[in-house]
């Protein structure tokens, strides 16, 4: 009988642990993999060539749909770049607002991640958990911006509403005694701050349910622990960002080395791992969502004492309120220029980048002066790290390969866009 | 004496009770199942579903025709003719929104100028055909009127912030 040598294993792009639509192709030495090519691009949508024909605040819906895991933070990363082009500020509130948003962003994503990363890996009771908790805080974003997950909420110039004084209620059912009622809307009472209030002191022991489901049990480690080890130097090199990097021990967080709107005013540490293998990396981020949940708990603080303006008052770039809108002639002329025409930016180049929860997000827009950006280039985290892949996942077993993917925690939205 | 109490832990597979003692604690927890089609995830009056054009308490349809609406749409999902009324005001002859173009970002809802064309809470709306997803006037005006109660109640509960 001939010697079996190497063959070539197609995975995906419909497998479920590839997270959306990746497709490998491995080549493998009986169980072992030789080589990790990816291929991407099933799910471009030319977002980066749709941003070119549309005028500036039109392609906001758009940066929610690239990592949709992140939508908040990818607005926030396209918005900073219009800002910074533009050289306006938004006011403090908005700043706040835009920072609690974005942790509130990082925590649903880390959720989401560890749910599936586990399901992956074969940890099916934290996935049902997370869920739980992502709830909550989906209820916040459909409260705050009107969707559940596509927010569409930041614009140039701060945000477009400010947050309801009132959290939306379940309504009475026949399933539902009077008193199951009151106890699911018990944190339902008050504004969307006393519900994220609520939420920061009560998340932090589930992350200990999920920690103690995970963190020390034996199949968990034996899955993650040195697989897929990247060196602090390597990771640099490779030009990792995020999660990867500091799981590789470097601690390199935006928020901390460039702080944009106003981290550097918030208390809040940065993890860092040691080894750089999968189990680091779901270390940092179990304590990232601790110090998100830090972060949140203090913007509340800030956002409870200091009502004030959300939106800049610059009829050239934000529209003026409905109520003025309607009673005051140049404000609908503002009204209209704005809706039709939008802004005119200055010509020039800028890049702006923001530390999403998968890694550094970034805008880089070229402006020619026209009402549209001329070119909009988008730095997604995961792509960077999609192609390490190859490099990762040489030498290990097939069945690392979906812990390398849930590791990596690639969307698919973001590769492609 | 570390490895040895690690042997022990291992051997007395601590860490595997400890994680069935959270999902044992979870088992007789409320559960947080909804019976979907009757109860139902809480909204907000933020809530941007499909969409409904207005009219104003006399009956006159809201919308003038100035196309702030059609010309915000990034998706371009919205079409719209216009003509003059014998009464000399400008009124639409089509109005349509092909649902699988819009991406329900709101910004129709946030530019009209007369609070005609708004999102409404409804979220489940279903399709028989393709030709079904261009919704036109007539079906609009329709949800509008249907649920007129619930979205003037909506934009009344957001008016503050807007
Ligand atoms: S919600 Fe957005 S995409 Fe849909 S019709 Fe309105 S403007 Fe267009
Ligand atoms: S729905 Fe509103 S924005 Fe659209 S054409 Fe009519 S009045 Fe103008």
């Amino acid at each position: 009988m001939a010697e079996f040598q190497s063959y070539t294993l197609n995975f995906g792009p419909q497998h479920p642990a590839a997270h959306g639509v990746l497709r490998l192709i491995l080549e493998m030495e009986g169980e072992t993999i030789t080589r990790a090519d990816p291929h991407v691009g099933l799910l471009h949508r030319g977002t980066e060539k749709l941003a070119e024909s549309k005028p500036y605040n039109q392609s906001i819906g758009y940066m929610d749909r690239l990592d949709y895991m992140a939508m908040m933070c990818n607005e926030h990363g396209y918005v900073l770049a219009i800002e910074k082009l533009l050289g306006i500020e938004p006011p403090l509130r908005a700043q706040y607002i835009r920072v609690m948003m974005d942790e509130v962003t990082r925590i649903l994503n880390h959720l989401l991640w560890l749910g599936t990363h586990g399901l992956d890996v074969g940890a099916m009771t934290a996935f049902l958990y997370t869920f739980r908790e992502r709830e909550d805080l989906i209820d916040v974003y459909e409260a705050v911006s009107g969707a559940r997950m596509h927010a569409a909420y930041y614009r140039p110039g701060g945000v477009y509403r400010d947050l309801p004084e009132r959290m939306p209620k379940y309504e009475p059912t026949p399933y539902r005694g009077e008193k199951e009622l009151r106890e699911m809307n018990r944190a339902r009472e008050g504004s969307v701050l006393d519900f994220l209030d609520d939420f920061c002191h009560r998340f932090p022991a589930c992350i200990d349910d999920y920690e103690t489901l995970l963190t020390e049990n034996r199949i968990w480690k034996q899955r993650l622990v040195d697989v897929c080890v990247v060196g602090p130097e390597r990771a640099k090199a490779l030009g990792f960002t995020g999660p990867m990097l500091r799981g590789s021990g470097v601690a390199w967080d935006l928020r901390k080395k460039q702080p944009y709107e106003v981290y550097d005013r918030l208390d809040f540490d940065v993890p860092v791992g040691t080894n750089g293998d999968c189990y680091d990396r779901y270390l940092v981020r179990m304590e990232e969502l601790r110090q998100s949940t830090r972060i949140i708990n203090q913007c509340v603080d800030w956002l409870r004492a200091n009502p004030g303006p959300v939106r800049l008052d610059d009829p050239k770039v934000s529209p003026p309120s409905r109520e003025e809108m309607k009673d005051d002639m140049e404000s609908l002329i503002h009204h209209f220029k704005l809706f039709t025409e939008g802004y005119c930016t200055p010509p020039g180049e800028v890049y702006a980048a923001v530390e999403a929860p998968k890694g550094e997000f970034g805008a880089y827009i070229v402006s020619d002066g026209a009402n549209k950006p001329y070119r909009l280039k988008i730095r997604p985290p995961c792509y960077i790290h999609l192609s390490a892949m190859d490099e990762m996942i040489r030498g290990h077993m097939l069945a690392d390969v979906v812990t390398l993917i849930g590791s990596l925690d690639v969307v698919f939205g973001e590769v492609d866009r | 004496m570390r490895p040895l109490r690690e042997y022990v832990r291992s051997f007395l597979l601590v860490e595997l009770l400890q994680g069935l003692r959270v999902t044992g604690r979870h088992l007789f927890k409320r559960s947080v199942t909804l019976e979907f089609p009757e109860e139902v995830a809480p909204k907000s009056p933020r809530f941007r579903g499909l969409h409904a054009l207005r009219r104003y308490p006399n009956g006159e349809e809201r919308c003038i025709a100035c196309k702030l609406c059609e010309a915000v749409c990034p998706a371009l999902a919205i079409t719209i003719d216009s003509h003059q009324r014998a009464d000399g005001t400008r009124r639409t002859t089509r109005y349509e929104i092909d649902l699988f173009k819009c991406i329900y970002c709101g910004f129709c809802e946030e530019s009209c100028p007369v609070d005609s064309i708004v999102e409404t809470r409804i979220d489940w709306h279903l399709m028989e055909s393709r030709e079904q997803r261009v919704i036109g006037k007539e079906r609009l005006l329709e949800i509008g009127d249907q649920y007129e109660a619930q979205i003037a109640a909506d934009r009344a509960a957001d008016a503050p912030y807007r």
